[in-house]
């Protein structure tokens, strides 16, 4: 697996740290980690970047996860790639809702590494 | 006025009438009682496992010995998560600077560059996590109701009062040395 280019967005600059860290826990090589405050910023971090990983939150002021996975899907060349939100909100119907917007996995905060490794590592293998 | 209509109907026609005969009615028709959302037993158990779970996995601390309220507390921060649908209110979480520092530290795995930077956000995510984790907890609540951004103040004088005639309760933890509380405050 080659090094990945990840985006993390997330209006907490100490969640965005936790998570970078989190994904080096879990064994994943990175080659490069972005961040973004808003979803608002994040597809302007897509559209100038060629990414192998997003992790995104949801409830986040200016543009919200869900919105921010539904405009990425329509940028070419970001169709594909593996969206996974990490949030507080874990209800079934916030799960089928993100999915459904085109995100491709789900971890519940708090989480553990060992949580980001059996959930994101196989999106990038796959 | 038709005979059909039935008593709550008459209710809001009166109460649409009053508005309309005066905009600022000084003694406005009384609503129809709602009841009165109560604290379900379970739930302060659930909010003192949120917090328990939160500091033990996000900040690698076990938590112990919760106590029911703390007035000794100084609160030099406190962060708010609003709840709204089935349930209305806030999930509130204080603590000395002392401790919301070192709750930011741990979360930061011990990293220190740019701590002070960090420490309200850090301790606004996690009031953030145990209200959510403590939504999650209660069936009806998880796809019900929603959380807003957190928002955190400090300082060292100022006191906060809810007007909302709600239910209240508070569960206490002590972290390196330090007293922290919980607090839900339903609104309805």
């Amino acid at each position: 697996m080659k090094p990945a280019r990840v985006l993390i967005v997330d209006d907490s600059s100490v969640m965005r740290k936790i998570v970078g860290r989190s994904l080096r826990q879990a064994g994943l090589e990175v080659q490069e980690v972005l961040e973004a405050s808003n979803g608002s910023e994040a597809l302007s971090v897509a559209r100038e970047h060629t990414l192998d990983l997003i992790l995104s939150d949801i409830n986040m002021p200016m543009m919200d996860g869900l919105e921010f996975v539904r405009q990425l899907r329509r940028i070419e060349g970001a169709q594909n790639v593996p969206v996974v939100m990490i949030t507080t909100e874990a209800g079934e119907a916030h799960v089928v809702q993100a999915l459904s917007c085109g995100a491709s996995g789900y971890i519940r905060k708090p989480f553990t590494p060992d949580q980001i490794k059996e959930r994101v590592i196989p999106l990038l293998r796959g | 006025m038709d005979e059909t209509i039935d008593a709550e109907q008459q209710r809001v026609q009166l109460h649409l009438a009053v508005k309309a005969a005066s905009p600022t009615p000084r003694f406005a028709p009384r609503a129809p009682r709602q009841p009165r959302l109560v604290i379900r037993d379970g739930w302060r158990r659930d909010l003192e496992s949120a917090t328990c779970e939160v500091f033990e996995i996000m900040l690698g601390t076990l938590l112990t010995n919760a106590v029911e309220q703390c007035p000794q507390l100084r609160a030099d921060f406190t962060a708010m998560v609003g709840l709204a649908g089935s349930m209305c209110g806030v999930v509130g979480l204080r603590a000395s600077a002392e401790s919301a520092r070192r709750m930011a530290a741990k979360m930061l795995g011990g990293d220190e560059a740019g701590l002070n930077e960090n420490v309200q956000d850090a301790f606004g995510e996690v009031c953030n996590m145990i209200a959510g984790s403590f939504k999650a907890r209660i069936a009806d609540l998880a796809d019900g109701c929603a959380l807003s951004v957190p928002t955190v103040i400090s300082g060292k004088d100022y006191s906060l009062h809810s007007l909302a005639n709600g239910e209240r309760f508070e569960v206490a933890f002590t972290f390196e040395d330090n007293l922290f509380s919980v607090t839900l405050d339903l609104h309805s």
